[in-house]
Parts: structure tokens; C-alpha cells; sequence
């Protein structure tokens, strides 16, 4: 390969001595410390750690901010539905299925005459639990065992990646008849068990493949020759620098969690009936979409709305964590 | 690298036989199929401890599972239910769904890193708010709806395919499936490499790079996506076994006979051969896309070096 | 933000709506006087005494032509190979064969055509999963013994006595033998089917009006009209070409496309569309189907007198009428009995026998199912299975009447079971513990096939362990009374006395439904909703 300035040497050199000019000028703006995080904004003596100045940094962020609020919001009316409806969401009225909008039912009625509103407003506690705990829950596991193998290698990688071959392997159909057809709670968390069982592997290559990455760089070489201890390395110099695409996939993958509840659902093995869920009414009013799609509309809304708050809330950590925006 | 390839090769034995056992637990675990063969009614006793013996559901199941693994080494797969052998469906939905994997990884190869790129290069400017505006859509709205309607208007208003592809399936056919079978990987693909290049945008590297004053385009694309591809890579890697078995509303919405039908139906009607000899060819599929992946990862990086 | 949302969507399935109104035309494959229909792929090889479901039946229905025929209009059994049945006690019986007849690949039909094809369905050996059919015929339980080896090939009670006349001799008296014998497994076989078994079954030869001339498993089979056939029902159109689909929704959307002619089984998310996407082509007609919730009498709590009026109360709390013009848009219709109307007022079909039982009444509903004790368990479970028929939107909505009429929104829910095999599975294990579905799809249009395989004591069918005497010593007169007219007057009887005790609650009876492209016409469907081919004519 001719003319490859692929690691140029200056850069190396430059690298933890801090200073960030950008790729577009304008943004260019100054200074800061190195990834390892020495030295302190607004004169402070004390040196601060990387997280807790990205916790500072969060504060300040409008995004971080309007998407907190959203899933507070998400929270309370997960807790107490009865704030913003009166209805009930298991009252139906076959004579009303599928009809739009009238008076005190806003977004019309589904195919069995529920009220739309009222059963969105009520589907949002299993679903933003199971969307949230089952991320929480893969994106732990994963990047732990994930990170264990691209930061140890060798037979450590060997044995973790292959297990993760084989979790990769189960269908999500064969497993979900097999493990949830036994359990007879009719709660969301044999769920999230499962979803965290069949998911992490997903994450964990996603953490191993950047820890690869992130491990190779100067300023981990440096720490590692500074004695520094493999734990220390790992939360300090690597997880920042390799948490980014982890929380890319967690964040896009809470959605598809809570579809992939309704597909359970949908396969008998999810939550039981009369449960309520975005997942369900989603599944539920697809095959009508042509006569009645107000009744995919909203729960579907509500479901991008939620993705959208922690796609938003991963960006804003993620730019909070990352040293050389600032 | 020889070496590193050879011990990843072995190292695929101990996953083939661990995964395989598996599924062959887990298929048994369902129960007793026979009861689901002979409609709304009672099977004879009779006829049912004859299939039992025939399929060899009535032995433990560890010598159950000895006899089909020497069956496989033999290249008997067995039968399914209906009489078929259990090859013979593997030869015809393997290709279908082989290309239809390949037009999907396509598209997330093409648009996916291309929107990516756009995106993270122009963060917060319309075109960002666009991509993650359909990115949305594609994450909520479920890919039966989607593939249902675009089924209705290119193929039933429009006419610019026919609703259902073909037994042949060739790639023309594949396009609107593929695009349906790939949206929701589209959305990770094109938000990691938004986000990675975002991040490396400002690497010492790069900076370099444009100091030593290098074409836009060359920094773009030598410097900055070589180096951002890893996460994305990974991904894809990953997705190539998930496409390949999971397409099953997919290949349903648009009548293909491939992987993920004819696995979802084995399920269904708990046919053990079926599953695990589907199930065991994925497998293989894993651990090649995945050292590829690895390959790929030195190639991308030359300071990764095979482990 | 809002607003914008529900125009785009709104845009769309109107844009859908009008372009579906002018679908359809030419450009389907299959050549001129060929039609393409919509196919499954069968379950079980092809055989005729192996194949218990409408897919492979449409198949035999095509290629096969028994001693009977149910006539595709009326059901009523016709003879079709056999020159005459003749019997003096119901239970001894001469087949006499028509002369004439060949298969179509030129061998000549016999007695021994049909001796051959039953023996071997009944054989224990060859796995037939319709062997039971054959049961009524002595040595039955020589050939075909519930336990251990058989130690007979042959049935006794067959015999070929000349070229085109045999005996069968039955265990019991069965005045009505001769009306199942248009069943497909009742076919019968040429020699090829024995001596090159694999070679007959990847491309099946039958004496029907149709050929196979190819066969793609799991994808397609060409059918083409056998000119020399002898019989009477000749194919109107040059032949048929079944193609598999994976789903409903994609044959109904190529028939809209103009890439299908035939859809049978039209999804029922498109049904409220129908009449206008195919403009009138599209045919909504009664099959021999009826689908009831079956009780678990092993259980205890549901073997009481309590529970009967409990039954009772239920039937009345589910507003049938409404669901099945909401969920079902008719093609489904009330049941007021515990049979079909394919069978007619004369074959022992009764409109209205249910009577107030089955009439939607909330408050009556509401008072029974409290003399009656209230729910057995406190909840009423209903049990379905998830992966075949969407069968969740109807027990929701029977679930959503019941709580309505009960004034309690968790007085019934739903219970899926993920697969079909472990439905039946746990129903044979008798691990029901509340109403289940229970569908029953005639195998030949006699009231005697509605009852006895359902309700007689430790019959194939009576999955809730139902048993009563009185039932069983009237089913038993019936089978016995050689008078057609007073054996089915017996079983209405014994159709009284499943309705006293109200032993599985009727729902709803079944429709048959197709559409069909422009250039179709005289399309029918026949009382087991398959499509009548042979009569439709093309271009």
C-alpha cells in the first residue's frame, strides 16, 4: 500500500498532551487535559476523575436535560397510569372496534373497542420496564464479559467468544417456547430474564471489538508502563474510550426489546393475557393497518418517543464522557 | 496467522458439539410432537408409539442424540415430518436465504455506513435529524407493517414487483425484501458509524492527517472511517447469522421458503431433525462471519495483532 | 407533529385502498386454460389414508375419485365408482364397482384396487395416521392393535369375491358405512403405489379428473385435466397449479396483484376489504366446521351441577352475533346447534336447537353462573393454541363479553399455548383446567360424525372426558337403525341430551371463503371448504 500515513509518529507523540483542534475549524475551540484526566477546568486544584467531570458536563447539556425529563415523565405515568387517564384499559366494547376518535376518547378505539388513549397510557409500565431492565441487564452482562475477552485475550477471549457463539446460535422462537412455556409468573421479569439471557452476546461483541481497539492505545500502553494496576486500566483509560458504540446498540436495542415483547406475546410465551403493553397493541393492530392504522399510531408513537429520549440521553453521555470534545 | 487461524478452526469443534447438544436438548425439552400430527384429535396410541419408534423418540434422549450426530457425520440429516429429507429442504432454502442475506448486508454495508457517514460529519444539521427521524420509524414501527406496505404500494398499486417472489428468487426479486430484512440492522449500522466517527473525527491521527493537507475525501475515507469501522464490522459480523435465521416475518410477508420458514416451522411442529440440522449450519455460519470479523479487526488496525 | 403523523398514515391506506380497487388481470403464469390457486404445503406424504388436513385434501380431492362423492353443493353421498352397495343387516355389505374405470396412468380399477388401498391404510405398519377409519371393518384390532405388533396384514372382514365385487364385514352394525366411504382415505390404489412407493409419492398417481404432471416439494405442483377421465365431473379448465404459499395475506395480495387466481382462506385482517378490492369476486360459503369450548370433566370443579348452569351462564354471556360480524365479518355464523348446516334439515340439522342457551343474555348469564356456584376457580381460563388461526382475537373478544356481561374484568382471560402439539399434548394429559378450544372439521357430512367422535364415552375426540349413558346407549340405536330418516331422528335425540347438559358450549359454525381473479368464474367451494376445481372455468 503506497503512502500510508497511517499512525503518523507526531501524533502518537501529541497524544495525552492534551490539546484537540478539530476537524472542522470552526468548532476548533481549545485546551483540555489528556483522556487520563489530569488538571481541572475553572482553576480547581484538585484533580477530578473523568466520570465525575462528565457528570458536570451532563448537568449542562440541554439534550441531556429534555430527555431526562421525557423518561421521568415515562416513569411517573408507568407508576401511576391514573394520573392521565380515568379509563380502564381492560373495559372493551366490541361494538366500537376500530373506530376513530370521539369525545373522550382521543385516539379512537382498537380492534377489540379498548380505548386506544387509555390502554397506551397504561401499556407504558411493562413496557418501559422491560425495555429499560432488559438494556440495563444486557449492556451490563455483555460489556463485562465482552470487555473481560478484548481486554485479557487469549484463552479468556477463546472461551467467552465462543460462548457467545453458541447463545448466538438459539433462536429466539425455539428459546423463548423452551424457558418462558415452563414459567407461570405473569410478571414482565422471566422476560427481561430472558431477553438478557439471548441478548448479552450481541453487546458483548460490540465491547469486545472496541475494548481491542481501545487497548492498543498510546495512552494505555503508557498507564500499563506506569504500573498501573489491570482493573484501573480498564475503568479509567479503556471503558470510556470504548463505551460509546455500547451505548449505541444498547440504546437502539431498547426498542427492539420491547417489540421482541410482543412477539413473545404474540408466540404465547410472553406476558400472559390480560396484561397490557405497547408491544401487544403494536402486534395486535398490524394486520389491521389498512382500516384501522390509529391503532398502531399511538402505541408505536409512544414507543418512539421513549427510544428517541434514551437515544438522546446515550448520545449526551457519550459526548459527556468523551475528553477530546471539550 | 496461519497458526491463529487453524486454533480458531479447532476451536469451532468444541462450540459445534456444545451448541448442537443444545438445540437438541431444547427441541426435546418442548415435549412430544407426535400429539400434533393428527389434527384436532387423539393420535391412535398405536400409530403414535409407531412414530415415536420410526423418528426414534421413544430412546433416552443422550443415545437419541448420538444416533443423530452419526447420522450427521454420515450426512443423513434425517427426515421431517412430511417424508422430506431434512438436506433436501436445507438445499432449497440455504440459497434463497444466502442471497437474501447478501442483499440485506449489502444495504447495510451501502446506505448504512453512507447515512453514517453524512450523519457524522454533519451532526445536528438536518440531515442528522432526518436519518434519526426514520431511524425512529424503523424501530417502532414492526417490519410486518413496513414489508405489508410496501408490498401494497410497489406491488399491488404500483406495480413495480410482483407481491411475492418466486421459487427461483433471484436477486431482482430479493431488493424489497432485502431492504425490509435489513431496516432495523440499518439503523444500528448507520448510528455506530455516525457516532465512531464522530468520536474520531477529532483523533490526533486526523488531525495530522488534514495538517499534512490531504483531500477532504482521502482523510474521510483512508483515515477516518478505516479507523471507525471496527464497531460496525463487529456488527455486521454478527448480523450475518441473525439475518440468515431470523427472517421470519420476512420471508413470510413475502412467501420466501428459506432458513427462517422452514426453522419456525420446525419449531412449531417440534421436529428435532429439522431444527438442529438447520441450527447446526448456523452455527458454522457464526464461526466463519466471526473470524472473519477478527481478520478484519488487523486489517482495519494494524496495531491489532492475532492473539 | 401530531396532526402530520395521522395524515401520512391516513394517505397511505388510502392510497392502498384505491389501488386495490382496480387489481387483477391478465399476466397470471400457467398458460392459458390453466389457473394458479394458493396451496399449503401438506403435513404427512400424500397418501390417501395418511392425510388428515385440507391441504394435502385438496390434492386427493383432485386426483381421486372414491366409491362415493359428496356432492360439492348439497353433501350428500353420491355414488361415484361404486356401481351399488348392498347390505340386508347393516353390517355385512357387497361393494359392486363400476366397469370402466382406470387410473390414469392406464391400470384398470378392481376390487382388489380398493382391498389393497384399505388393507394397507389399516396396517399398523405403514403409520397411516387415517388408519382408524377403517376401524368398524372386522380384524381391525388383528391389524392394527392398540398395543404390541400386529398379527395380521389383512382385515378378515375384506374380501375380494370378483373382479369388481367385494365384502366388508363390520364389527358392529353401521347403517350410515356406506355414506363415509366418500372419505379420501377410502380411495383406491393402483399397483405402482405399492411396488414403487417412493417414486408414487413424489409424483402421486390417482384415477381423478386431474394428472399430476409435476411436483415441487414445498413449492409448487402442476396439475393438468386427464382427458381420458371416465367419470362425469370432467375438469372445465385445462388444469391447476397449486402454489405454496408462507402465508394468507401474500396469495390474497398476488391475487390483488394479478399474479393468482385462486385464494382460498381469505386472511381475516383483509376481510373488511374484500368486497371492494376484488369488485364481487369473492365467495363466502357454509363448511362442515363448528367450533365449540370443550370443559375438562376430569376435573372435579367442573363436574358438578353447579357447573352445568355455570356452562349455561357462559354461553349466554358471549354475545356471538356481535363477534362474529366484528372479528369474523360472517364468515362466520351463530351457533344455535352442536352440528353444521352443510348437513341439512334432513341430514339431522337443527337451527335453533341451543335455543336461549346460546341467545345473548347478560343479565340471565350473570344470574346462572351465580346459582351455579360462580366460576369453578374463580377465573375462567380459555386455553388456545397460539401458533395456528389467530385464535387470540376471538377468545379475547369472547373473554371481553363474558367480563362485560359479568360485570368483573378479569372474570375470563385468555391462556395461549405455544405450539399445537403441546395443546394437544396437555389436552390429552388431561391438564386442562377450564374451557378450551375445541374445532371440529366434519370427515364426511353425517350428523353421526358431528356426535359420536366428540361425545361418546372414550371417543378419538372427546377431549373433556365427557361421558353420559343416556348419550351413549341412543348414539349406539342410531348406528343400528337401518332406516336413514329414523337413525339420524336418534341422534338429534342424543343431540338433546348434550344440549340439557350443556356439554360443550357451540360458538360459531365455520365458512369456507375464497377470492378470485377476473378471468375465474363458476369458482365454488364444497361443504369441507375446498375448492371445487374441476368446475371452474377460465378466461
Amino acid at each position: 500500500m503506497p503512502e500510508q500515513p497511517q499512525q503518523p509518529e507526531g501524533a502518537i507523540a501529541g497524544t495525552g498532551a492534551g490539546g484537540a483542534m478539530d476537524l472542522a475549524a470552526s468548532e476548533a475551540t481549545a485546551l483540555e487535559r489528556g483522556p487520563g484526566g489530569y488538571g481541572g477546568r475553572g482553576g480547581q486544584d484538585k484533580p477530578r476523575s473523568l466520570w465525575s467531570d462528565a457528570w458536570r458536563d451532563l448537568r449542562r447539556s440541554p439534550v441531556f436535560l429534555a430527555s431526562s425529563v421525557v423518561i421521568l415523565f415515562l416513569v411517573v405515568i408507568s407508576v401511576w397510569p391514573s394520573l392521565i387517564t380515568s379509563g380502564n384499559p381492560l373495559q372493551c366494547d366490541l361494538a366500537k372496534a376500530q373506530d376513530g376518535s370521539q369525545p373522550g376518547h382521543p385516539f379512537g378505539f382498537d380492534g377489540q373497542g379498548c380505548d386506544v388513549y387509555t390502554r397506551t397510557v397504561y401499556g407504558a409500565r411493562a413496557s418501559v420496564t422491560v425495555g429499560v431492565c432488559a438494556t440495563l441487564g444486557v449492556a451490563l452482562l455483555g460489556s463485562v464479559l465482552g470487555g473481560l475477552a478484548g481486554f485479557f485475550g487469549g484463552a479468556w477471549d477463546g472461551f467467552l467468544s465462543r460462548m457467545t457463539d453458541i447463545f448466538f446460535a438459539i433462536p429466539v422462537v425455539l428459546g423463548g417456547l423452551v424457558l418462558l412455556s415452563v414459567v407461570t409468573s405473569n410478571t414482565v421479569w422471566p422476560v427481561i430474564g430472558f431477553m438478557v439471557l439471548l441478548g448479552w452476546p450481541q453487546i458483548a461483541r460490540i465491547a469486545r471489538g472496541s475494548v481491542i481497539t481501545a487497548r492498543q492505545n498510546d495512552y494505555v500502553q503508557a498507564a500499563r508502563s506506569l504500573g498501573a494496576s489491570p482493573a484501573r486500566i480498564l475503568l479509567r483509560h479503556i471503558a470510556p474510550n470504548a463505551v460509546a458504540p455500547v451505548i449505541v446498540v444498547a440504546t437502539i436495542a431498547l426498542g427492539t426489546y420491547i417489540a421482541l415483547e410482543a412477539t413473545l406475546s404474540y408466540l404465547g410465551v410472553g406476558l400472559k393475557p390480560p396484561s397490557v403493553s405497547w408491544g401487544i397493541d403494536i402486534s395486535a393492530a398490524s394486520p389491521y393497518v389498512r382500516n384501522a392504522p390509529h391503532a398502531l399510531l399511538w402505541p408505536s408513537g409512544a414507543l418512539a418517543i421513549t427510544v428517541l429520549a434514551f437515544i438522546m440521553l446515550g448520545d449526551a453521555v457519550r459526548d459527556a464522557l468523551d475528553p477530546k470534545l471539550r | 496467522m496461519g497458526r491463529y487461524v487453524l486454533r480458531r478452526l479447532l476451536q469451532m469443534i468444541p462450540v459445534f458439539v456444545g451448541a448442537t447438544l443444545l438445540i437438541f436438548l431444547m427441541v426435546n425439552v418442548m415435549g412430544d410432537p407426535i400429539a400434533g400430527l393428527c389434527g384436532e384429535r387423539q393420535c391412535d396410541p398405536a400409530t403414535a408409539a409407531q412414530l415415536r419408534r420410526d423418528f426414534g423418540l421413544d430412546q433416552p434422549v443422550w443415545q437419541q442424540y448420538l444416533t443423530y450426530m452419526g447420522n450427521v457425520f454420515t450426512g443423513d440429516f434425517g427426515t421431517a415430518f412430511n417424508g422430506q429429507p431434512v438436506t433436501e429442504l436445507m438445499a432449497t432454502a440455504f440459497p434463497v436465504t444466502i442471497r437474501l442475506t447478501v442483499v440485506a448486508i449489502l444495504f447495510e454495508i451501502v446506505i448504512g455506513i453512507t447515512l453514517g457517514v453524512l450523519t457524522g460529519l454533519r451532526r445536528g444539521r438536518p440531515v442528522d435529524t432526518t436519518v434519526l427521524i426514520l431511524t425512529l420509524v424503523v424501530i417502532s414501527v414492526p417490519t410486518f407493517v413496513t414489508g405489508l406496505l410496501l408490498q401494497l404500494l410497489l406491488g399491488v398499486e404500483w406495480g413495480w414487483i410482483k407481491p411475492s417472489v418466486s421459487p427461483a428468487a433471484d436477486f431482482g426479486e430479493l431488493i424489497v425484501p432485502g431492504l425490509v430484512l435489513a431496516s432495523v440492522s440499518l439503523a444500528y449500522v448507520t448510528r455506530l458509524t455516525r457516532t465512531t466517527l464522530a468520536e474520531n473525527r477529532r483523533s490526533d491521527y486526523v488531525r495530522t492527517a488534514i495538517a499534512k493537507g490531504l483531500p477532504r475525501r482521502r482523510v474521510v475515507g483512508r483515515h477516518l472511517l478505516r479507523n471507525s469501522l471496527i464497531p460496525v464490522v463487529t456488527f455486521i459480523g454478527a448480523d450475518i447469522g441473525a439475518l440468515m435465521g431470523g427472517a421470519i416475518v420476512t420471508e413470510r410477508i413475502f412467501n420466501i421458503h428459506g432458513v427462517g420458514y422452514q426453522l419456525y416451522q420446525g419449531i412449531l411442529r417440534q421436529n428435532t431433525q429439522t431444527v438442529v440440522g438447520f441450527v447446526t449450519v448456523l452455527v458454522l455460519v457464526f464461526l466463519v462471519a466471526n473470524l472473519l470479523v477478527d481478520l478484519l479487526y488487523a486489517v482495519l488496525d494494524p496495531r491489532i495483532r492475532y492473539a | 407533529m401530531r396532526r402530520a403523523g395521522r395524515a401520512r398514515w391516513a394517505v397511505c391506506a388510502a392510497a392502498v385502498l384505491t389501488a386495490t380497487a382496480c387489481g387483477s388481470g391478465a399476466g397470471a403464469p400457467g398458460g392459458a386454460g390453466v389457473l394458479t390457486a394458493s396451496w399449503g404445503d401438506p403435513q404427512n406424504p400424500l397418501e390417501p389414508a395418511n392425510t388428515n388436513e385440507v391441504q394435502g385434501g385438496k390434492v386427493l380431492d383432485m386426483i381421486f375419485r372414491g366409491l362415493k362423492r359428496y356432492d360439492p353443493r348439497t353433501g350428500k353421498a353420491e355414488n361415484m365408482l361404486a356401481e351399488r352397495i348392498d347390505t340386508a343387516d347393516s353390517q355385512n355389505f357387497t361393494v359392486t364397482v363400476k366397469d370402466g374405470w382406470r387410473f390414469s396412468n392406464g391400470e384398470k380399477i378392481t376390487a382388489k384396487s380398493f382391498v389393497d388401498a384399505w388393507n394397507y391404510g389399516a396396517s399398523l405398519r405403514n403409520n397411516q395416521k387415517n388408519a382408524y377409519f377403517f376401524g368398524y371393518i372386522d380384524g381391525y384390532d388383528k391389524v392394527h392393535p392398540d398395543t404390541g405388533t400386529q398379527s395380521a396384514d389383512t382385515l378378515s372382514g375384506l374380501k375380494a369375491t370378483g373382479p369388481r365385487t367385494f365384502t366388508v364385514r363390520l364389527s358392529q352394525k353401521f347403517s350410515t358405512f356406506p355414506d363415509t366411504l366418500g372419505y379420501p382415505a377410502f380411495a383406491p390404489l393402483p399397483t405402482a403405489f405399492f411396488t414403487h412407493h417412493a417414486a408414487w409419492l413424489s409424483k402421486p398417481v390417482g384415477n381423478g379428473p386431474y394428472a399430476i404432471q409435476s411436483y415441487t416439494k414445498g413449492s409448487a405442483m402442476d396439475l393438468r385435466r386427464w382427458n381420458a377421465y371416465p367419470g362425469p365431473d370432467k375438469a372445465r379448465n385445462d388444469g391447476v397449479t397449486l402454489l405454496v404459499y408462507t402465508d394468507s395475506n401474500t396469495a390474497y395480495t398476488d391475487v390483488l396483484a394479478g399474479n393468482l387466481d385462486l385464494v382460498d382462506d381469505v386472511p381475516a385482517t383483509q376481510l373488511k376489504n374484500v368486497r371492494t378490492d376484488l369488485d364481487g369476486r369473492y365467495i363466502n360459503t357454509p363448511a362442515g366446521i363448528i367450533q365449540t369450548l370443550a370443559f375438562p370433566y376430569y376435573d372435579a370443579k367442573w363436574n358438578t351441577a353447579g357447573a352445568r348452569k355455570v356452562r349455561t351462564g357462559l354461553s349466554m354471556a358471549i354475545n356471538r352475533a356481535q363477534i362474529t360480524e366484528t372479528i369474523f365479518r360472517r364468515t362466520r355464523t351463530p351457533a344455535t346447534d352442536w352440528t353444521s348446516p352443510v348437513l341439512g334439515t334432513a341430514g339431522g340439522f337443527q337451527a335453533g336447537l341451543c335455543g336461549a342457551a346460546c341467545t345473548y343474555d347478560p343479565a340471565t348469564a350473570r344470574k346462572l353462573v351465580q346459582e351455579g356456584g360462580g366460576i369453578p376457580g374463580g377465573q375462567v381460563k380459555i386455553t388456545y393454541n397460539a401458533d395456528t388461526g389467530s385464535h387470540k382475537q376471538w377468545v379475547d373478544a369472547v373473554c371481553n363479553s363474558i367480563n362485560n356481561a359479568l360485570g368483573n374484568d378479569t372474570a375470563c382471560v385468555g391462556n395461549p399455548i405455544g405450539t399445537f402439539a403441546d395443546f394437544r399434548n396437555q389436552i390429552s394429559q388431561h391438564r386442562m383446567q377450564g374451557p378450551f378450544r375445541a374445532g371440529w372439521q366434519m370427515d364426511y357430512p353425517l350428523i353421526q360424525n358431528f356426535l359420536q367422535p366428540l361425545y361418546y364415552t372414550n371417543a378419538s375426540s372427546n377431549d373433556g372426558t365427557w361421558s353420559n349413558p343416556q348419550f351413549d346407549r341412543l348414539v349406539d340405536r342410531a348406528n343400528a337403525e337401518t332406516d336413514q330418516p329414523a337413525a339420524v331422528r336418534l341422534f338429534q335425540q342424543a343431540e338433546g341430551v348434550v344440549r340439557d347438559n350443556m356439554a360443550a358450549i357451540p360458538l360459531w359454525y365455520q365458512n369456507g371463503s375464497a377470492g378470485y381473479s377476473a378471468r375465474l368464474s363458476h369458482v365454488t367451494l364444497n361443504p369441507f371448504s375446498v375448492p371445487v376445481y374441476d368446475e371452474i372455468k377460465v378466461g
